[in-house]
C-alpha cells in the first residue's frame, strides 16, 4: 500500500462548504452564552435557595443549655443543684432489636421488659423508654449502639438535703421550672434561659466556626437562702421526734433571726423525699406552716395585754379577779381550766387565765384592738412567695360580738398561721417593732421596722412571758440551762364543721436569750393523741431543744447561769383552752 | 503575587480554624468541669449531711452534748467582751 503523508493527503485538496465553519462556531458560541447565562441565573438570581440548601449541608445550629441556679444555705452549703442527665427515647418503628438484646437492655437500664416492650410496640411517633438516667449508664447504653434508641440531654434537680428541707424548698419538673416552694417562690431567678449559636461543623463533627449571631444562654442565678442547714436539721429533727412521741397527726416549726428577720429553719412534717416523688400524697406537700391557719389559742394572749398596757388600761400588777373559774357574756359562758382567784396581769400570762385576757379585753374597744391585730399582720398573708400562703382570718371590727372580742383576747375566733405567729412575736423580741420575715439572706438588717408597742410595753411583756416558763407557769420545760428563755404556750381545741371537736393544736413560741432575744421559735403539733397535749407537755421540749442547739451552734452568749434544770413538774400550771 | 497571596489567605484560615477548635475544647472542658463541681459539691453536702454527721459523731466516735456542770465559760480578756462561744467539755 503505498503511504500518504497527512498534508498530501488528497482529502485535504478538497473545498469544504464555508457554512460548516459557521455553523460550528455558532454553535459553540451558542453553547458559552448558555452557560453564561445559566451561571448568572444560578449565582445572581437563584442563589438563595441554593445558598440554604448549601449552608444545611455543614451548618448546624446547637442549643446551649443554660443551667438553673444553685440554691444554698447561709453558709453557702448546696440545697438544691441541677447536673445533667440523659432520658432515653425512641421512635417505636425503627427500633430493631433482637429478644436477646431487648432483654439485656431492660436489665441494664432496670425496667420492666413487659413494659418497655409495651412502649415500643405502641403506636406513638415517640416514646421515653426512661427518663433522667446517670451519665455513666447512659455511655454504657449507648456502648451497645442498641438501633433505634437515642439519647437526649436534661438536667435533674438534686436535693441533698432530702425531706429535711423539703417544705422550704419544694421541688422541680421534669421540665425543670419550679413547681413548689423556693423553687416556685423564686423560678424566674433560678430559671435560665437556653441560647443557641450557628455554627459549621466539619466531617468529623467538631465545630470549626461561628457563623451568624450567637444567643448567648441566661444562666439561672444562685439564690442564697436565709436559712441555716444545721439549725434546720435540728427543728426537722426534734419536731419529728414530738410527733411520733406524742402520736400527733402533722407538725410544724419556724425559727426567725430576730435582729433581721431571716427564717433561719422551716420544717413541717409529715414531709417527703423531694428525690424521690412516687406515692406522694396531699398532706405529706401541704407547706402547714404558711398555708395552713388554725385557732392560736393562748399564744394570743400576750399581744391582749400588750394593747392594755399600751392604752395604760393597766399595770403589769393590776389585779384582776378570775373567781369562780367562769364568766357568762351573752348567751355564752368562758372558763379556765382552774380556778385562780386574784390574779395580777404578770400572772394573768403566767397562769394563762382565759378570765383575766377577756377581762382585760373588755377594758378595750372592738376597733383598737383590730387595729393591734392588723398591725402585728393578722389576717394578711405573710407574702414570703410561698404557693397558698395564706393570711389567716380576722374579722373586721365592726362584726365583732362581745363574747367574740373576749374569745379572740386569747387566740379563738382568729385563725392565724404558724408563720403570722412567729412574725408578731418580733413585737416582744425586737423592742415593739416588726420587720418583715426574708427568705433570703440578707447582707445588712432591715432599717427600722414597724413600731407596734412602744418599747417600755414590750420589755413589760416580755418579763410575763419568762414568768410564764419558770416554774410555776405553764410550761417550765421551754427552760434551757444556761439562757433565760421567755414564751407562751397555746393549746387550742380544733374546730370541725363549725363546733370544737375533742382535738387540739398544742404551740409554743418563744424567743431567747430574754436580755437580749437573738431567735423566735414556733412550734405547732396538730392534734397530739398521746397522754398528753397541753402546749406546754407537748410543744415546749420541742422549743426548748432546738433553741438551746440552735444558741449553741451561733455561739450566743449564755445569760444564766449554766445549772442543770429543775423542773418542778408538780407545780406546772395547766393553761386554759 | 496572586497565587502567594491566595495560599496566604487559605493558610490564615486553616490557622483560625484550628485555633478556634482548641477554644471550643477548653470551653466543653470548661462546661465539663463545672458539671463535675456540681457533682462533687452534692456528694459533699451528702457526706456532710448533719443527719449523718450526727450519727456518726453520737454512735462511732461516743460523742454526746455536753451537760451544763461541763461547760465552762471563758471571758475575752483583751476587749472586756463576754467570749462568744462556750468552750465546750468535748
Amino acid at each position: 500500500m503505498q503511504s500518504i503523508r497527512f498534508t498530501r493527503s488528497p482529502l485535504l485538496l478538497q473545498r469544504l462548504p464555508s457554512w460548516r465553519q459557521r455553523l460550528l462556531l455558532w454553535l459553540f458560541l451558542t453553547a458559552f452564552a448558555a452557560l453564561i447565562v445559566r451561571s448568572v441565573y444560578l449565582q445572581g438570581f437563584h442563589n438563595v435557595f441554593l445558598g440554604e440548601q448549601g449552608r444545611a449541608r455543614y451548618e448546624r445550629v446547637i442549643d446551649i443549655f443554660a443551667t438553673r441556679g444553685r440554691i444554698t444555705d447561709r453558709h453557702g452549703d448546696v440545697l438544691a443543684v441541677s447536673t445533667p442527665v440523659k432520658s432515653l427515647w425512641a421512635i417505636p418503628e425503627d427500633v430493631s432489636l433482637t429478644p436477646a438484646q431487648s432483654r439485656d437492655f431492660a436489665k441494664l437500664i432496670d425496667i420492666d421488659l413487659r413494659e418497655m416492650n409495651h412502649k415500643l410496640a405502641s403506636e406513638r411517633d415517640f416514646v421515653y423508654i426512661k427518663r433522667q438516667i446517670p451519665p455513666d449508664l447512659a455511655e454504657q447504653v449507648a456502648a451497645h449502639k442498641y438501633a433505634g434508641i437515642h439519647q437526649q440531654d436534661e438536667y435533674r434537680r438534686y436535693y441533698p438535703s432530702g425531706d429535711v428541707t423539703a417544705h422550704m424548698l419544694g421541688f422541680t419538673g421534669s421540665e425543670d421550672a419550679g413547681q413548689e416552694g423556693i423553687e416556685l417562690a423564686f423560678n424566674s431567678q433560678l430559671a435560665g434561659k437556653s441560647g443557641s449559636r450557628r455554627v459549621i461543623k466539619d466531617r468529623r463533627g467538631s465545630i470549626v466556626e461561628d457563623v451568624g449571631s450567637i444567643h448567648p444562654p441566661v444562666e439561672g442565678k444562685d439564690i442564697a437562702l436565709a436559712l441555716d442547714g444545721k439549725i434546720q436539721y435540728l427543728a426537722y429533727h426534734y419536731l419529728q421526734q414530738a410527733i411520733v412521741e406524742n402520736h400527733a397527726k402533722a407538725g410544724g416549726i419556724v425559727v426567725v433571726d430576730t435582729h433581721t428577720g431571716e427564717i433561719l429553719a422551716l420544717a413541717n412534717l409529715p414531709t417527703y423525699n423531694p428525690n424521690n416523688r412516687q406515692h406522694l400524697v396531699g398532706a405529706q406537700l401541704r407547706n402547714r406552716a404558711v398555708t395552713d391557719s388554725f385557732e392560736p389559742g393562748s399564744t394570743m394572749k400576750p399581744f391582749t395585754v400588750a394593747l392594755a398596757l399600751q392604752e395604760g388600761k393597766v399595770r403589769p400588777e393590776t389585779t384582776i379577779q378570775t373567781a369562780p373559774g367562769k364568766m357568762t357574756i351573752g348567751t355564752a359562758t368562758i372558763s379556765d381550766a382552774h380556778v385562780h382567784g386574784l390574779l395580777s396581769v404578770a400572772q394573768v400570762i403566767q397562769k394563762s387565765s382565759n378570765i383575766g385576757a377577756a377581762k382585760i379585753a373588755a377594758q378595750m374597744s372592738a376597733s383598737d384592738m383590730w387595729a393591734m391585730f392588723d398591725s402585728l399582720g393578722f389576717g394578711s398573708s405573710t407574702k414570703l412567695g410561698f404557693p397558698g400562703e395564706v393570711g389567716g382570718r380576722l374579722r373586721p371590727a365592726k362584726t365583732w360580738k362581745p363574747i367574740e372580742q373576749a374569745t379572740m383576747s386569747y387566740g379563738h375566733g382568729i385563725s392565724v398561721t404558724l408563720m403570722q405567729i412567729a412574725r408578731a412575736y418580733q413585737v416582744f423580741a425586737r423592742d415593739g417593732d416588726i420587720v418583715p420575715l426574708s427568705l433570703l439572706r440578707l447582707d445588712a438588717p432591715p432599717a427600722n421596722g414597724v413600731s407596734v408597742f412602744s418599747p417600755k410595753t414590750a420589755h413589760e411583756v416580755r418579763a410575763m412571758l419568762e414568768l410564764a416558763v419558770q416554774n410555776g407557769g405553764t410550761a417550765p420545760q421551754a427552760q434551757i440551762p444556761g439562757y433565760r428563755v421567755a414564751g407562751k404556750t397555746g393549746t387550742a381545741h380544733k374546730v370541725e364543721g363549725g363546733v370544737y371537736a375533742n382535738k387540739y393544736v398544742s404551740s409554743f413560741v418563744g424567743f431567747a436569750p430574754a436580755s437580749a432575744p437573738r431567735l423566735i421559735v414556733a412550734v405547732m403539733i396538730d392534734e397530739p393523741s398521746g397522754a398528753k397535749h397541753f402546749g406546754g407537755d407537748v410543744a415546749a421540749p420541742v422549743f426548748a431543744s432546738v433553741m438551746a442547739g440552735a444558741l449553741r451552734s451561733l455561739g450566743v452568749a449564755p445569760d444564766a447561769p449554766l445549772v442543770p434544770l429543775q423542773i418542778d413538774n408538780a407545780e406546772v400550771v395547766k393553761e386554759g383552752i | 503575587m496572586v497565587v502567594i497571596c491566595a495560599l496566604g489567605a487559605v493558610n490564615s484560615n486553616h490557622r483560625a480554624r484550628r485555633l478556634f477548635t482548641e477554644l471550643e475544647a477548653e470551653q466543653k472542658r470548661m462546661r465539663d468541669l463545672d458539671v463535675e463541681w456540681g457533682q462533687l459539691q452534692l456528694e459533699q453536702s451528702t457526706w456532710s449531711g448533719h443527719a449523718r454527721i450526727e450519727k456518726v459523731a453520737r454512735e462511732k466516735l461516743g460523742m454526746y452534748t455536753p451537760l451544763p456542770g461541763q461547760i465552762m465559760l471563758v471571758e475575752r480578756a483583751t476587749d472586756g467582751l463576754a467570749a462568744n462561744t462556750p468552750a465546750m467539755a468535748e
